[in-house]
């Protein structure tokens, strides 16, 4: 119950809740209507604003399925906006969210159609598998910050790039490429690998599955490990201060490789859970963006795992109901990327918000 | 973030020259194995074409031979680090390099024939986005604002270049692309400058952004209206007398005017930053803001501008993927070219003129991986195509430790009262 004491105490401060709640949400409710804005101006009538404006709320919180499609959205993007956090919590910037999604992904894949094993622990090989890949991915950057001061952020950069040339390649292996096609599309895991829909009993074609309930044990796990551990103590040091953590006997090196490592480790969990709780097999662009839109999570939680987990909803919702204007309003998905950007400028500009809105913030 | 020590994270000098010196010799181990076994025949490289007015006979090298050398001498550097363990190896590391290039050239040329001049004339326009980059990250890190989003600002010229391009023609068209960039330039400054956000996350939401807008306008505008995405571009412009000079000629003479500004804006950058008052100015608020303010200079003020001429010369490098190569945009086309910019200021030591050099390296790498689709290696083309990013890593983790930064880099200023 400590979350609550700490939700709590936050609150009764009128400085941090403003922080914390209020300019998210207007944040998120200024870009939402600027990114309307810029589908009048490039041309749509006000009709197909207004019905992308409604397509949007009703495909992410209008009916069960599509409160179903916002959590199974989230999912991959709290795993990953988790790791993205721990990053910023050490003073790291991950961009790399997205290629070890795809190289934790890839594993997953291998995994899920090569191995004939029963069903719970195929499902943990998978998982397992993911976060190893992710982490290792990510260990690159981390090893190359922390011995030659590499700057994470080109370095994550370019293996983001270098992992879509992986999966192109990979995907063209004879071994992984599906019988009988020719275009660059993995075999289907098996059914034991799947991670299981948990409103199944419900309806069978409510796509949320075990991944957001991990993703949610993720978060506490996450949250123990910034707050109450020693590891977490280090990390929060070596991000407010290196040389002074240096100096309180903590090695930065270490704490630099460990925070990246961690956070390709939930990367890679976010594309494990992808894959085999939403797609089943892995293309070309399977990690659609998800490791870009983490930042923005991450951004948003304000580093916090509770944040993040709330963020991640909220992002979750965003594509879910983006999708559903994509189809109704024939809006492109693209809007929403200019949405996000829009929401981690005001975030990151608060001074912003509190200035268009003088009269909320007195 | 906001430690100015983060380059130096750990230091480990002593140990260095024997670990590079292991390296450089497993290096020279791994080439002779993995490409001079099994070769034979001759590389044949041509020079120039026949028709030319001086043309130059064909460079004939025997395969196996030149790859066994190139691979001896890599080990003998090697083996010289570690016997002398001199201060400085970077001539070394730079000489292994080369060879290694020269080397895997060779043996993906063996038995065929393949054009070195066309190869290098590659090289520089695929240098000229790269060494733009690197240019408008100069611009801003001079002034002590980190310049992320140059990517963005890239696509941004881009877009705004081919849709503007296509209804002003192309002249009017890289002039609006050059305002587009600087548009960008001006949030980003009002943002880091005004504002004080994180540097880097401002740079990284204008990535976001501009990669969301242009996709978004792309699907929604230009692709109902395909005559929007069809701009004129710019053609090459031989000059008189050099452009027939063998080999150098074609490789700087026969551009297009991306390539002559390109070196243009180099030469003007150098002269302001190092030969001007105003570039001192600039170089005193990145170095020392505090000390700058105290003489007079606004920092605010110098850095809203040098940043707002950044995006400026970014939008020029952005208008290259469109005007100046194939006249239409599509979704992301940049393809990190302003990160890899950004790798290329660092190898250049925040110099313009290091900095072309650098863009001229990943310029290579970069045309290596479409050049070497032609000769057919067993190397599977994807492979190829990270011969860039993989190049960045290794410049921007093998020299950073060395490379300083302007002293100010990624803090904001406060002005005080």
């Amino acid at each position: 119950m400590k979350i609550f004491n700490y939700l709590g105490n936050y609150f009764s401060n009128r400085e941090t809740f403003q922080e914390i709640i209020v300019i998210p949400v207007f944040a998120t409710l200024l870009a939402i209507f600027l990114g309307l804005l810029l589908l009048i101006v490039s041309g749509s009538s006000n009709e197909i604003a207004l019905k992308a404006l409604i397509a949007l709320f009703y495909g992410s919180f209008g009916s069960l399925s599509a409160i179903s499609e916002t959590l199974t959205a989230a999912t991959p993007l709290i795993f990953a906006a988790l790791g993205i956090a721990i990053g910023f919590r050490a003073g790291l910037f991950n961009i790399g969210a997205e290629g070890q999604i795809i190289l934790g992904g890839m594993a997953a894949v291998i995994i899920g159609f090569s191995f004939q094993l029963p069903f719970f622990i195929h499902l943990i090989l998978i998982l397992l598998a993911g976060a190893l890949f992710g982490a290792l991915y990510a260990f690159i950057s981390g090893w190359l910050k922390a011995t030659t001061g590499a700057h994470e952020v080109i370095t994550t950069i370019m293996l983001n790039l270098i992992a879509y040339r992986l999966l192109d390649f990979f995907l063209r292996i004879p071994s992984v490429q599906k019988e009988g096609r020719n275009d660059p599309i993995s075999k289907s895991i098996l059914d034991t690998a799947e991670l299981p829909r948990i409103l199944y009993f419900l309806d069978p074609n409510l796509r949320v599955h075990m991944g957001f309930l991990i993703a949610i044990f993720a978060v506490l796990i996450v949250y123990w490990l910034i707050f109450y551990t020693t590891i977490g103590y280090e990390f929060r040091a070596v991000g407010k201060n290196l040389e002074a953590s240096r100096y309180g006997g903590i090695s930065p090196s270490v704490t630099i490789i460990l925070a990246m490592s961690i956070a390709g480790l939930l990367a890679g969990l976010a594309g494990a859970s992808q894959i085999a709780g939403v797609l089943g097999r892995a293309t070309p662009g399977f990690s659609a963006g998800i490791g870009f839109d983490a930042i923005a999570v991450a951004l948003l939680g304000r580093a916090h795992p509770i944040g993040v987990l709330f963020a991640g909803i909220l992002f979750g919702a965003l594509i879910a109901g983006g999708r559903q204007m994509q189809v109704s309003a024939d809006v492109s998905l693209d809007l929403i990327t200019v949405i996000q950007a829009l929401i981690i400028i005001f975030i990151a500009a608060p001074v912003l918000i509190r200035k268009l809105f003088p009269w909320i913030f007195k | 973030m906001k430690n100015s020590n983060k380059n130096n994270i750990e230091k480990n000098t002593t140990k260095k020259p024997i670990i590079v010196g292991l390296c450089l010799i497993a290096l020279g181990c791994i080439i002779y194995i993995f490409l001079g076994l099994n070769i034979e025949g001759y590389a044949n490289f041509r020079l120039s074409r026949p028709t030319d007015p001086f043309a130059l006979p064909n460079l004939i090298l025997p395969a196996h031979s030149f790859i066994g050398i190139s691979a001896l001498l890599i080990v003998f550097f090697g083996g010289r680090i570690i016997m002398k363990a001199p201060k400085k190896f970077t001539m070394f590391i730079a000489l292994s390099f080369f060879l290694t290039i020269a080397a895997f050239l060779v043996w993906a040329t063996a038995g065929k024939s393949f054009s070195l001049t066309g190869m290098l004339q590659a090289t520089v326009v695929r240098a000229v986005p790269i060494a733009l980059a690197a240019m408008a990250g100069i611009m801003c890190e001079r002034v002590a604002v980190i310049n992320i989003g140059i990517e963005g600002m890239l696509l941004a010229g881009a877009f705004a270049g081919a849709l503007f391009g296509s209804i002003f023609g192309n002249f009017f068209g890289l002039i609006l692309a050059i305002l587009v960039g600087g548009f960008f330039g001006f949030i980003l400054a009002a943002l880091v400058v005004t504002f004080r956000v994180d540097q880097i996350i401002a740079g990284v939401a204008i990535n976001i952004f501009v990669l969301g807008i242009t996709s978004f306008l792309t699907s929604h505008l230009l692709k109902s209206n395909p005559e929007l995405n069809d701009a004129p571009v710019f053609k090459s412009i031989n000059l008189p007398i050099l452009s027939d000079i063998p080999v150098l000629g074609p490789v700087f003479f026969k551009q297009n005017i991306f390539v002559y500004f390109s070196i243009f804006i180099v030469i003007i950058s150098t002269y302001y930053l190092f030969k001007t008052a105003y570039g001192l100015r600039a170089r005193a608020v990145g170095e020392h803001p505090k000390a700058a303010e105290t003489l007079g200079i606004s920092v605010l003020k110098t850095r809203f501008h040098h940043v707002i001429m950044g995006g400026m010369i970014a939008g020029f490098g952005g208008a290259w993927f469109t005007l100046g190569s194939v006249g239409r945009f599509d979704e992301g086309m940049t393809g990190g070219r302003g990160f890899i910019g950004l790798a290329a200021m660092i190898f250049g030591r925040w110099h313009p003129v290091g900095a072309l050099f650098a863009a001229l390296i990943f310029g290579f790498a970069d045309s290596l991986q479409q050049k070497l689709a032609i000769l057919r290696t067993p190397i599977p083309s994807e492979f190829l195509a990270m011969a860039p990013y993989l190049v960045t890593i290794i410049v921007v983790a093998g020299i950073v430790g060395n490379a300083k930064p302007p002293q100010a880099i990624g803090q904001a200023y406060v002005k005080e009262n």
